[in-house]
């Protein structure tokens, strides 16, 4: 049984930020001539007189988004995450992130799902350089229910959000009870094999992978880390703590990201040791969105595969602290 | 208007521009660290501004409807500091407090620390593009407020200063008005013909023509003569539909004989004699303790 399809994350942005904005005059939207792309449009449409459209330079975008913020309102910045967090690095850094001003930096685009763009616009570091930013809270949504509620919230928040976004349709995940918390893990699925720790519209492809798994006799017990700034430590070290074997999945690099991330809090808290999975130290390049997922081993299917094989070899090599039973 | 300025007017900003010279060399002095010659090039133009052009309250930094400034040459930020000491936001004392450890007077502009500033600098090329979405809240908050930002003639040469320049226009955005601080030298740059023998960040004429041809009422100016430079930011506050830069020519190191036009003066700790005489020049001798200074 696989997770169902949700709206692109694209459109619910669109959609959620103009819904906001009927209610929050503060709000504008600053578009680098991507608005057709990234479903800012939407808003433009609504309304025109607060779309403002920056043209094709985007680190004098984020600089007019800081100025924006220092007279009340709220910018809602948006381009493809290549040049709404990498090309504008140090206007987010000197402008946004060191003045906690009050800029929601929107990256559409993000992870492996581009649209056959290619490494130029596959930008697989972006959580990881966003979450080592002083200030920057960053937030990896898992589906379009998530998404919208976690862009309502980045709305009413007070500082710099950085919102992961995707361009094609998910899976989804969550029903319309759940409930986003800043800052809080979620635990998807419990079980007392392997720990899967995922974020981003990852997620649903690893509680996919869970049910194969689970088929194949192996509870896997999945946390879904939207919030990779600020981390949930406690939910992280729970996590392991229920099965000692942990496995990080991500759509991007596993250098500073999920993989670091947790990594990073297990080696203080619970010293763990813990597969990465995501690109390896690797730039991405132009396919299908279904190839790269297969070709960076980030389909449900592969993923089951390599937590399976990792649990057999923890057991042939007697690393794992308790036995593991295998059908 | 310049021409109806009283003469004691002019007099008292031009002693306003030299009391923002000494908080400089007190405060670079004090700390021994920081930029002496971008600041002393600017002092007559933030005396202008913070003195007679501005709509501000120093009691009220954050007024919804004043006038803002902003730094984008952020390392002249002591310049800026002595202007906003003696405009009365802070004791001109706590200049000496520049570059240490703690003080809200930090070496580049942070607005974090310091309440009166309008946008934290320091990164060259940024300080614009703050300035146009401070100009754009402005405008469609209905604010009849003006935004004035400063630019370096070397800050000219970063790509985002372009991109600014080349949208602001599109917006109409006349309450927006930089000044950019033709001191025609930078830090280090090229050997060449020009002041110290170095190459000037633009050419003759350069800087009038690019910024004319991004569609910008330009207008030019001796950013040392008082009466011009209050005649020009009068001018350049009457809107016409298009955002202004006003060319600054002026002096790196004006005001201290030695520093004028001398590259290596952009950043320089002074010896106890040039401090001694860069004090005595701008009208308050010190006297050196005996057997040497601090």
């Amino acid at each position: 049984m696989t997770l169902p399809m949700g709206r692109a994350l694209r459109e619910v942005f669109g959609q959620t930020v103009t819904e906001l904005a009927a209610h929050d005059p503060r709000i504008v939207m600053l578009d680098a001539d991507t608005g057709s792309s990234t479903k800012a449009d939407i808003f433009a449409k609504a309304y025109p007189e607060r779309f403002l459209q920056m043209g094709i330079a985007e680190q004098n975008m984020l600089g007019v988004a800081a100025g924006l913020a220092t007279t009340g309102f709220v910018p809602f910045v948006s381009t493809f995450v290549a040049f709404a967090v990498v090309r504008p690095l140090d206007q987010i850094r000197v402008l946004i992130a060191q003045t906690g001003l009050n800029v929601k930096i929107c990256g559409g685009y993000a992870g492996l799902f581009t649209g056959t763009a290619g490494k130029t616009h596959l930008i697989v570091d972006d959580l990881s350089i966003m979450r080592a930013m002083p200030g920057m809270v960053t937030v990896a949504p898992a589906d379009d229910v998530e998404a919208g509620q976690v862009l309502r919230w980045a709305a009413s928040y007070n500082g710099p959000v950085y919102v992961r976004l995707v361009r094609d349709a998910t899976q989804r995940l969550f029903d319309e009870t759940y409930a986003f918390a800043p800052g809080r893990a979620v635990v998807v699925r419990e079980g007392g094999d392997v720990t899967l720790v995922s974020t981003g519209t990852q997620t649903p492809r690893v509680v996919d992978a869970a049910g194969l798994l689970a088929a194949r006799g192996i509870q896997a017990h999945v946390l879904h880390v939207p919030t990779l700034k600020p981390l949930d430590v406690p939910a992280i070290v729970a996590a392991a703590d229920r099965t000692r074997m942990v496995v990080t999945v991500e759509e991007g690099t596993v250098i500073g990201g999920l993989g670091g991330a947790v990594t990073e809090t297990l080696s203080e808290h619970r010293p763990t040791i813990v597969k990465r999975l995501g690109l390896q130290d690797v730039y991405g390049e132009s396919a299908s969105n279904d190839q790269l997922l297969e070709l960076y081993g980030l389909s449900a299917a592969r993923v089951a595969d390599q937590v399976q094989a990792l649990l057999e070899e923890r057991t042939t090599a007697g690393h794992a602290s308790h036995a593991i039973l295998l059908p | 208007m310049a021409e109806t300025m009283a003469a004691a007017d002019l007099t008292r900003l031009e002693d306003v521009a030299r009391r923002i010279r000494v908080g400089v060399i007190r405060g670079v002095n004090a700390a021994k660290a920081g930029h002496l010659g971008g600041p002393l090039s600017a002092a007559d133009i933030l005396a202008a501004l913070y003195f007679h052009i501005m709509r501000i309250r120093p009691d009220e930094p954050d007024w919804p409807d004043r006038d803002r400034f902003v730094l984008s040459k952020g390392h002249s930020s002591i310049g800026l500091y002595a202007a906003l000491a003696v405009r009365g936001y802070f004791p001109v004392e706590e200049l000496l407090t520049f570059d240490s450890l703690g003080s809200r007077l930090q070496g580049h502009p942070d607005m974090t620390r310091l309440p009166c500033l309008d946008m934290s600098t320091g990164s060259l090329g940024m300080g614009i593009s703050a300035g146009i979405g401070i100009a754009l809240g402005c405008r469609l908050a209905g604010r009849d407020a003006r935004t004035f930002v400063m630019l370096g003639d070397g800050e000219c040469q970063e790509g985002e200063v372009w991109e600014a320049a080349f949208l602001a226009p599109r917006y109409g955005l006349d309450n927006l008005i930089v000044i950019v601080d033709h001191n025609k030298l930078q830090q280090y740059g090229w050997p060449g013909a020009g002041p110290d023998d170095r190459l000037p960040p633009a050419r003759p004429g350069e800087l009038v023509a690019k910024w004319s041809a991004f569609g910008w009422r330009v207008l030019e100016v001796d950013g040392h003569d008082m009466a011009a430079v209050v005649r020009v930011l009068e001018e350049a506050t009457v809107g016409d539909g298009r955002p202004v830069a006003i060319i600054a020519n002026t002096i790196k190191g004006r005001g201290v004989s030695f520093m004028e036009g001398r590259y290596y003066w952009h950043t320089r700790t002074m010896t106890a004699d040039e401090f001694a005489t860069a004090m005595a020049e701008l009208g308050e001798p010190i006297t050196i303790p005996a057997g040497g200074a601090a």
